[in-house]
This record gives C-alpha cells, structure tokens and sequence, in this order.
C-alpha cells in the first residue's frame, strides 16, 4: 500500500457510487490529493479490510462504524470518525401504522406484526427494534416480526426495504413497519404512501447515519488533507455540487459519535455483532 | 427608535408536507436571508417529522418550540448554502427583441436547452451545437417569416380537392406521375438539409430554429402531396436517376450552414418556384395545379429566408462573396460527370406543357419548357445580383447551376 496514495473504501450500493467517487478522486487529484477507492459489495468485508491493511479509510454505514469500533477496541487499535455529511446527524426512525388502525400505543403492538427493512438495517430494524425493547415489547416474542430484506451486507443503504414494507403496511399484511423518517415524507409525496393513509405510532430519539471511519494506522497528515478539503466543499460550486447532490448533503461536518450510542445498544440487545465485532446475527446473508 | 420588526411566520394549518406544505414553506423561506429564522404552524398528523427531515436534507437549522399554551412552532433557519445553486447562475441573452435588435452574438453551450432570457445555473452541462455563433445563421426577418409560415399552415386534406373529376390520357398521367416522383426526391432534400442544421443549431436563436423546423414541416407536407398525386390514378412513383441523387446528395452533404441555405434556398428552392409556377399554369388536372400552387408560396418564403439570412452574412462579411463563389464553382465541378436533369423528367415536363402528342402540341411544349429555363436562370441571377454579385458574375454563376434545378 503506497504511503502517497490515500485509499479509501465504499460499499456498491447503488450504480452512482462509482459516479460518485470517481468524482471526488478527480476533485482531490485537482487539489493535490492522490486518492483512490475501493469497492465492496457489504461493508463486511469493507471493515475487515480495515483490519488487514488494506484500506486506510472506509466510508461506513453506522453498522459498519460500530463494528469498526468494536474490533478495534478488542484489539487495543483505534479507529476515528473524521468527517460525516450534515444529513447523517440526528435522524429518527419512525413506527407507522395505517391512519384508519386501532392500534393507539406502542403496547398495543403485542400480538401485531411488524414490519422492518433489511436484516443489517440501522434505521429500519435495529433501532426501532431497539426502541420498542425499551419499552418491553421484544420482536419475535411479544409480536412478530416481518423482514423485508433487501441487499444483505448494504446496511439497509438500499431503501427497497423500508419500501416493500411500507407496501406491506398498506395491503395489510403487516399491522406497522418502520422507516427513517425522511423516507416517510419520501413515500408520502412519491405516492407510494398517499397522504394521509399512515399514522406516525411513535419515534426513536435522534441518532447519526454514516462516517469517514479510519482505519488503525491510516496516514496522519493524508487524513488531514483528506478531511480539510472535503470540509472545504462547498455546495455554490458548481464544480462540486453535483457530487454532494449524489451523496446527498449540503455540507460535511468533522465527525462525531456522539450519536451512535442508540445503535450501539441496538447491536448488543438484538446480537448482531459480538463486543469483538464478530457476526452474531443467525441468518445474515450478504 | 427603531423597532425590531417580528420574524415572518406562516401557518400551513391541516396541509400536510406531503401535501403540499411545502412549496408554502419553501416560498416563505424563499423572502428570508440566509441565517434568518421563519416560524411554521401547522395542524396536519406529522408536520414537525416531516419539516425536521426535511430541514436535514435541506440543509437548514430546526428548532421546535412548545409553547404554554401546547401550540408547537416550527422555527427554520434558512441555510447558508440555500441560495448557493443560483450562484454564479447566467441570464442566456434576452427573451424579447426590441426592433433591430440582434440575438447575443455567441450562444454558450452551457445555455444548452435553456429559454433564451432563462437564469441558467453554473455547472449546467455543455452542449456541442455546431451552429452557435448569429452571424454564421440569422436573418433579421426570420421571426417574421415564421410567424407568415405559421399562418400559412394548409391541411392537405382540405386545401386540395383530391376528388376533382379529371381523366386524362395514359402517357399524360404517366408524364405527372414521373413529375411527381421527382419533386418528392427533390423535397425529401429540402426536408432533410434543414433538419440536419436544425439539430446542430442553438436552441438560443429560436426565431431561426423556429423557421428552419416549420420549413421543413413544409417540406414534409410537400412529401405528402406530390406523393398522394402520383398515387391518385393507382401508378407506382416512376423513375429516380443516379444524376439527380448525386446533385441532391451535394446538397445533402454542404456541412456549411450559409453555404448550404444558399445552394438549396437561394438558388434551388428559387428554381423550384419557377417550375411549380410552370405546372400550375401548364398541369393537365386540377389537383396538381393547386398542389402546384400552395407548394410554390412555401417554396418562395424558403427563398425569402435564405435571401435574408445571406444578406445578413455579407453585409459583416463582405469577402464570404467568395465562398459563394466557390460553393456554386464546386458543386458545378461535381457534377460534372453526371446526366443532370433526367431526361425522363424533361420530356415529362414537355409533354404536360405540351397537354397532348401532336407536333404542334410538342412544338408548344417545348417552347414553353425553353421559357421556363430562361426565367429560371434570370431568376437566379437576379438573386445574384440582389447579394452583390456583378452582372456578369451572376449571370455566369446563375449558369453553373445543376441542370437538375434543385
């Protein structure tokens, strides 16, 4: 791994990821940056290679963040969040049922069926899995829980989950389901949810989405370069908006994890990943 | 003493975001400066979900705040970057021409697709229109002549009596049908040499991408008419020679837009006048003189449009005479070694002038076709003349034009 060149990793979620940093390597070469990026097809195997050598950064869904975290804390290593976008502070998840249900209270999910996203979704299953725990009522034993996965390994970056459930929510095959709460907004001017047909049950309490996690040993001053000039982006040039409208941001914000402990618990309570970071979670595919 | 004036606030009432809400929000945070704060009310189920996500992926700062009374405001904080995709954003050129006002004399590629006088946003992509620069292709009448081609519409349904009674005999029918067949090459031409510059031009001269593209609704118009006559009587379209392919694929293939209008508008289309006003007058059946007829006043606002536009280029460019020049002298050289006109369509045009196969009839259709090269050939010096050449240039260069006419 060349000390001059700064690798970064990214999971494939979507055909624009490759749009997207193919145009962000050539906004850091212009500014002086050698950069390249790697990408994975689940963050799996991006944060494992945060681990091996292979990457020095890796742009991580709060998942993959939290694993990060973990493996590096068992190993006595670090890992550090440097930069996030300006969307991916203080998000809520949402529980929503049919505007019409009789269902009032969260109680009065027992019994229910619930329907979340992908397996390995924050924002659609773990949290508000989470979430309702807190209040005594655990998926699988006090209501059934109906999943609806797509792109394992994603992190629930793919909004086809929470869509197929919201689906669901209006056929009636699941009593509530869970979304982020921009995509119930999302789903309500798209149509896929008409105005007015849902009802918002209750909400999770702020959380944070993704990061610039680095990996242990990643070049100081290339990390710094890295960070400054992302920092440094702004959204009246026209040169790089484009590239912000693709990631979906206004601006990037130096990182913090103060908004990760949410999911932290989430990861502990439903068992998807070890103190360690090893994969816990029976019947994850990716 | 000044009094500080209270921060707007607007009140959606029961509309919910995904109802509409929002472009009332956005147009009352549109009045706010960066960093200024608008208070939102609203009644609908999930109003405050729905603004606090929509803040976030905005860009802009929320803060609820419950009042004693358990009234919930929304107060947004316009973002800094709100006003950032209009940055830097360019007016391209002027909507409205004032009389004898020009277009901007270079349209950008970024304007690309944008209306002439829109505020294009920076970082709009480029656009490879080859035809970007007025004076390579205005002409000041050309709103003008778009709005008479509008109004010149004609339905070839009404505007031609297709039942008229007629009967004529085999060998005149079969002369029409050959006519026909040639105009429909010809026309297919001068549908296609404007089309082909109409994809290249910048939308930014609109009069001129107006007049082009109703040109060649003419034109296809034409197509239909000279085809539905040749067909009238139950014939097949007769005989379409290499000569008069190669002289329309010179034509076809003038890459230069000026040099192009002037091949096949100025002296073609002007040609063409002439002959359709020849089968009016001479055509044996009623359909083809009124198809004759309302063919020939497109064909001469064709001619008036390449006229003007040429005018227009030499009066700032004086020595573009030459390229002229060596347009007619190189198409001429082209041609050369082709048959030009085919014969089958000189003896047809003799034969309808002729209106029968007597000698005497003979003789007087070929007097008048005779006629009808003169006044083409003075027609096209005349035109010559009109953009500057000299008497004798023009009438030599009027000379060198294909035998084909088009």
């Amino acid at each position: 791994m060349s000390k001059e060149t700064l690798l970064m990793g990214a999971v494939a979620y979507a055909p624009k990821v490759v749009t997207i940093w193919e145009g962000f390597k050539a906004f850091f070469a212009e500014h002086g940056l050698s950069f390249d990026f790697v990408l994975y097809s689940n963050y799996e195997r991006q944060v494992e290679a945060q681990f091996d050598g292979t990457l020095h950064l890796a742009w991580n869904s709060p998942l993959a963040w939290e694993r990060a975290r973990r493996i590096a804390a068992a190993r006595g290593l670090e890992v550090k969040a440097v930069a996030m976008r300006d969307t991916d502070c203080d998000l809520r998840s949402l529980i929503v049922v049919p505007a019409h249900s009789a269902i009032r209270t969260v109680a009065e999910l027992r019994g229910k069926t619930l329907g979340v996203g992908a397996i390995d979704s924050p924002q659609a299953t773990l949290i508000p899995l989470d979430h309702l725990r807190q209040q005594g009522l655990v998926g699988g034993r006090d209501f059934s829980v109906r999943r609806f996965d797509v792109l394992g390994g994603k992190h629930g970056d793919h909004i086809g989950g929470e869509r197929d459930a919201a689906r669901a929510l209006l056929a009636g095959e699941v009593d509530a389901c869970c979304m982020i709460d921009g995509n119930h907004l999302a789903f309500g001017m798209d149509g896929t949810l008409p105005a007015g047909s849902t009802r918002i049950l209750d909400r999770t309490a702020p959380y944070d989405h993704c990061n610039f996690s680095t990996s242990p040993g990643a070049p100081v001053a290339l990390i710094e370069r890295f960070t400054a000039l992302l920092l440094a982006m702004r959204w009246d040039d026209p040169q790089v908006r484009p590239l912000l409208e693709l990631e979906g941001l206004r601006e990037w914000r130096v990182g913090r994890t103060s908004g990760y402990a949410l999911l932290a618990r989430a990861v502990d309570d439903e068992a998807f990943y070890s103190h360690d970071g090893r994969i816990l979670a029976a019947g994850y595919r990716y | 003493m000044t009094v500080a004036s209270s921060p707007p606030a607007i009140d959606i009432e029961a509309l919910g975001l995904d109802q509409g809400a929002l472009l009332l929000i956005k147009r009352a945070l549109a009045g706010c400066a960066p960093g200024d704060e608008l208070g939102v009310r609203g009644r609908a189920p999930e109003w405050s979900s729905h603004l606090a996500a929509w803040c976030r992926q905005q860009g802009h700062d929320l803060r609820l705040d419950e009042r004693a009374d358990g009234e919930l405001v929304a107060w947004v904080r316009r973002g800094v970057q709100a006003e950032g995709r209009w940055k830097g954003a360019q007016a391209a050129g002027q909507a409205r021409l004032a009389e004898g006002a020009l277009p901007a004399a270079e349209a950008l590629p970024q304007w690309g697709m944008a209306a002439r006088g829109a505020t294009v946003e920076a970082g709009s992509p480029a656009f490879a229109f080859s035809l970007t620069r007025r004076d390579e292709l205005w002409a000041a009448t050309a709103g003008e002549l778009y709005r008479q081609a509008a109004a010149a519409q004609w339905d070839p349904d009404s505007a031609i009596d297709w039942a008229a009674p007629f009967e004529l005999e085999p060998a005149i029918e079969a002369a029409v049908v050959q006519v026909m067949t040639y105009l429909i090459e010809n026309e297919n031409a001068a549908l296609l040499v404007p089309a082909r510059h109409l994809g290249q031009l910048h939308p930014h001269y609109r009069e001129v991408a107006q007049l082009l593209a109703i040109q060649c609704a003419d034109e296809a118009r034409h197509v239909e008419v000279f085809t539905r006559r040749a067909l009238l009587r139950g014939h097949e379209p007769a005989l379409s020679t290499a000569g008069g392919q190669a002289s329309l694929r010179t034509l076809f293939e003038a890459a230069d837009f000026s040099q192009s209008t002037f091949l096949l508008s100025v002296l073609g289309e002007g040609t063409f006048v002439n002959l359709l006003n020849f089968l009016h007058q001479h055509a044996p059946d009623p359909v083809t003189r009124q198809i004759a007829r309302l063919a020939a006043r497109d064909e001469a606002r064709h001619v008036a449009f390449g006229m003007a536009h040429l005018e227009h280029r030499l009066s700032l460019q004086p020595d573009y005479q030459s390229r002229l020049r060596n347009a007619i002298e190189q198409r001429y050289d082209e041609l050369s070694g082709t048959a030009g006109l085919n014969e089958e369509v000189f003896d047809a045009l003799m034969l309808l002038a002729a209106g029968g196969v007597s000698a005497q009839a003979v003789a007087h259709g070929h007097a008048a076709l005779l006629q009808l090269k003169l006044e083409m050939a003075a027609g096209r010096k005349a035109r010559l003349a009109r953009l500057g050449f000299g008497k004798d240039e023009a009438q030599r260069l009027a000379d060198l034009h294909t035998r084909n006419f088009m």
